[in-house]
């Protein structure tokens, strides 16, 4: 099957995780002890005491006094900079704050002695919501701060009053997103062990990013990098959620050093749902400007973005509103744009990116402002996108990012013929005169993917992410071993570098072996996250690939007594193209090691080749279409047909691909209807189960129907664009406009995601036209 | 907790005995996990939303998170360890990986395991049965859209 690009070649993950072979981190408890730790049941609070039983180990913040707190930093002056003590000293900031942590045998007696520290904790008015926390007079989450106002960024090109004041048609909308938590199946987790002999420890964690873990660890436990490995076991799903540090992690390295052992903490689902990291909790205010041929001239936005009691590490509370401020115009061309985006900090479970960050909710945004537009214009959504889209290439955005080559208009066309737009406005007209509400909804989006060094740079990291190495190794017998700092989960990276290395030295993708996620082993690099592991790491292994060829080659010439120019490597053999001489690879790798004195001079022995990219970044795009059917009895939406049109340049393996997008837009269809982490106004957590929070089910799912464009830009090496968020990040706006467009008879303006039905009821029973 | 409130307990999983002393209050999914040493069977929730821990108890599929492990003696229990016949993989689990059927695969054999169960009693569902079945249990990864063609071809490749 050559070339091995393209094929959908089943998985080499999986034979292990289908047979119950698979290893995640509580299945590595076997010599460990158990930790547990003990929460805060406060929102807001001074600790005055904290107090266990003497037969009970148990550590406080103030064993840990040696551990530095985790700050994240941003060099810009429009940043304030909060810090997290691992375990909470002093205050409590959110329910679930971890805030002592007890050491059992087992998971049982762990989460009984937790249940006997008796933590006494005065409480303060919490601040919940950003609204309520930006109020004058507002308690304040961090006392050094005036106010709650952790990032406030703004940005402003010239005359944008003046382009409203001269508009035809100014739309104005609020919008506002629920909290959602990225629920990976796999809670977090970690194994750390201590060696004595060697006086290392070893962190077996769930988490996405091994190298930044081992380096943050290092710095807060303030020994040399060294003595620790991070190792990353099979990870049962991580949106995100797993990519910043976890406080947890921290102490369970520490509880391990201290106690010279074995240790794992494993968390539960109610802890998950309650500590782990939280996303997409928005408010917005947004306005647009068109003149009357409904081209859209100037955004007004302002942003505010909930992150909660603390900052993530390394990416810091700016993730949020910072990407929702730069990559707020998404695929519309118009050069006028004044944003103010804030990230205020409150009583709540802190928050970090979650797959797409903020764009599946400014994708919302400016897709309600198209669908609204159109409905002032008495148009259809589609015609007011295409007078819209970025059609030239680069396009360089109003906030100055660079879009290479797209189809954002082809996918919008063909996603609207896939669906059959003129019949379903028949069929939708017809229901209406029946008392039925069908809806269609559409999301045009462009993905921002596969940005390196650059484009973390622009946002002022202090720990700036972006590039990839990769070690890569022919041995004697010609099978190639490929080490990487990017850490798959999932993802399907052990196959899909494989195909593309396999193509590059002429070896079936089952001779090579691609090792990853264990920091003795591999290469220094960011992890996986951001659509980014195939773009970056791929376009590494493939300029490593290259000059192994090249040395493949030069080898094979001498041998052959050819040019190095003429060699082709493919299918195992080194051939003089146009001759019938060649030599197998497997032959060239012996000779490489085992009869270095037939090298060419100057030509080290062995086959090894080590690369690095760091790409500015690519943009993928895509059309969802949604239809929808809305009972205004009970407010529930029946989603009948979901169409993806995406454009991801060139696939690697379809099948993958297709994957992605399948989970990708189920997680938006939870976003839009589903998924809600709910708070009183005490700053209690009200969805710690479950049965609370509502991922969805096959039931709640239609099928997902994906046809694909391939541009290929010069923007990768590889010519493959990342997609791993683009589902995520378009369903959602596909979904609401199609909930909205199946309402509007009723005059409801449906501004708040999850549509839950109790909202859409509430929408229905409010409005004035009584529902046939 | 102390040793004099555990039970002797004797399970029969995947055909082999295991005789375990647990507490009562132990449940099965920990029991086979840690008493048992098979942790092919995943927890993901504990209190029997999202099914991973599915497993088969006398061919029933069964959240094993929410039953005892005192519950189940003389009870024929098996896991994902017992799907596969040496190398040779179930037409199920056959079907799952050429079908990208998981991702990170921790769902993965609670999924394989309702579907053993539920094909093993109904070899030709229909597709509105197939999906109020695998709407049992949660992925979070996959979308659904290739576990319901996986199980799909699964049954015609059982059905022979």
């Amino acid at each position: 099957m050559i070339p091995w690009i393209g094929q959908p070649l089943p998985r080499f993950e999986d034979p292990p995780l289908l047979t119950g072979e698979g290893r995640f981190v509580a299945d590595l408890t076997r010599d460990a002890s158990f930790l547990r730790f003990v929460r805060s049941p406060v929102a807001h609070g001074r600790i005055v005491s904290i107090e266990a039983p003497g037969r009970i180990t148990a550590f406080t913040a103030d064993d840990l006094r040696q551990v530095r707190p985790i700050r994240p930093l941003l060099h810009r002056p429009d940043f304030h900079p909060i810090e997290q003590p691992v375990l909470a000293s002093g205050k409590v900031r959110f329910v679930g704050e971890p805030v002592a942590v007890v050491v059992a045998r087992t998971p049982e007696e762990a989460e009984d002695a937790a249940e006997q520290v008796f933590v006494e904790i005065e409480p303060q008015d919490p601040v919940v919501s950003a609204p309520d926390a930006l109020r004058p007079g507002a308690p304040t989450v961090h006392d050094h701060l005036e106010d709650n106002v952790v990032v406030d960024a703004r940005f402003e090109t010239e005359g944008v009053d003046e382009v409203f004041a001269g508009a035809a048609v100014v739309v104005e909308f609020d919008l506002r997103s629920q909290r959602q938590n990225a629920l990976p199946l796999e809670a977090r987790g970690s194994v750390a062990s201590y060696d004595p002999r060697s006086g290392r420890t070893t962190l077996t964690a769930s988490v996405q990013s091994p190298h930044v873990i081992r380096t943050i660890l290092a710095d807060l436990l303030g020994i040399p990098e060294s003595d620790l490995r991070v190792v990353v076991p099979d990870v049962g799903g991580a949106f995100g959620q797993k990519f910043c540090l976890a406080p947890e992690d921290v102490v369970t390295a520490w509880v391990a050093r201290r106690l010279r052992t074995t240790v794992s903490w494993v968390e539960d689902r109610r802890e998950n749902l309650m500590s782990s990291f939280h996303s997409r909790d928005h408010h917005y205010r947004v306005r647009g400007a068109f003149d009357r041929d409904a081209r859209l001239l100037a955004v007004d936005a302002d942003l505010l973005c909930n992150i909660g009691a603390y900052s993530c590490y390394p990416v810091t509370c700016g993730v949020e509103p910072l990407m929702a401020l730069a990559e707020f115009p998404g695929p519309y061309d118009f050069r006028t744009y004044r944003v103010r985006s804030r990230g205020i900090t409150t009583n709540t479970c802190p928050m970090a990116p979650y797959r797409g960050v903020s764009r599946p909710v400014i994708t919302l945004a400016m897709e309600r402002l198209m669908d609204l537009a159109a409905v002032r214009f008495g148009i259809e959504p589609a015609e007011i996108r295409r007078g819209n889209l970025v059609s030239e290439f680069p396009y360089s955005s109003a906030t100055g990012l660079v879009y290479d080559e797209g189809s954002y208009v082809e996918s919008l066309d063909r996603a609207v013929e896939e669906i059959g737009l003129e019949d379903f406005r028949d069929r939708q007209a017809a229901a209406r005169s029946e008392g039925r509400y069908l809806g269609v909804g559409i999301s045009v989006f462009s993905e921002r993917t596969g940005y390196g060094t650059s484009a973390f740079a622009a946002r002022s990291m202090d720990v700036t992410p972006g590039y990839e190495t990769v070690d890569l190794a022919m041995d004697p017998s010609g099978n190639v071993e490929v080490r990487l700092g990017a850490s798959p989960h999932g993802q399907g990276l052990e196959t899909t570098l494989a195909q593309l290395i396999g193509d590059e030295l002429g070896v079936e993708p089952a001779r090579v072996r691609v090792v990853h996620s264990d920091t003795d082993r591999t290469p220094y690099g960011w992890g996986t996250f951001a659509s980014r592991s195939l773009v970056i790491a791929g376009g590494a292994a493939r300029l490593a690939s290259d000059r192994l060829r090249a040395k493949l080659a030069a080898i094979a010439s001498a041998e052959l007594e050819a040019a190095p120019e003429d060699i082709v490597i493919r299918a195992g053999r080194a051939t003089v193209a146009g001759t019938d001489a060649g030599i197998d690879v497997s032959e060239l790798a012996r000779l490489a090691y085992h009869s270095s004195h037939r090298l060419a001079g100057g030509m080290d022995p062995g086959l090894t080749a080590t690369a690095t990219y760091d790409p500015a970044g690519t943009f993928s795009n895509a059309c969802h279409v949604a239809a929808v059917e809305v009972d205004p009895e009970t407010g529930g939406v029946r989603v009948d047909r979901f169409v993806v049109v995406e454009d991801a340049g060139r696939l690697i393996n379809p099948m993958i691909v297709d994957g992605q997008l399948h989970g990708g837009v189920t997680q938006g269809i939870a976003g839009a209807l589903y998924e809600e982490i709910r708070y009183d106004s005490e700053g209690n957590i009200l969805t710690t189960s479950l049965m609370d929070f509502l991922p969805p089910t096959l039931a709640e799912v239609p099928t997902i129907e994906v046809h694909h464009l391939e541009t290929i830009s010069d923007a990768t090496i590889t010519g493959a664009k990342g997609l791993g968020e683009g589902g995520t990040i378009g369903a959602p706006a596909a979904i609401i406009n199609a909930v909205a467009d199946a309402l509007r008879p009723l005059g409801v303006e449906v501004a708040e995601v999850p549509a839950t039905p109790s909202r859409l009821r509430r929408l229905v029973s409010e409005s004035e036209r009584i529902p046939a | 907790m102390t040793e004099r409130t555990r039970v002797e307990v004797e399970l029969t999983v995947n055909g082999r005995s295991h005789r375990v002393r647990v507490e009562p209050r132990r449940t099965l999914a920990d029991a086979l996990r840690d008493d048992c040493g098979l942790t092919g069977t995943h927890l993901g929730c504990e209190h029997g939303v999202c099914g991973a821990c599915t497993i088969l108890a006398d061919g029933e599929p069964v959240r094993s998170c929410l039953m005892f492990a005192v519950q189940c003696e003389g009870m024929d229990l098996r896991t994902v360890e017992d799907l596969a016949d040496g190398d040779r993989l179930h037409p199920i689990q056959q079907a799952f990986w050429e079908n990208h059927g998981l991702q990170c695969g921790f769902c993965t054999p609670g999924f394989l395991m309702l579907s053993a169960g539920y094909l093993a009693q109904n070899p030709d569902p229909d597709e509105e049965e197939l999906r109020a079945v695998l709407s049992s249990n949660l992925c979070r990864c996959t979308g659904y859209q290739n576990i319901l063609k996986a199980v799909r071809q699964a049954a015609e490749v059982m059905r022979g």
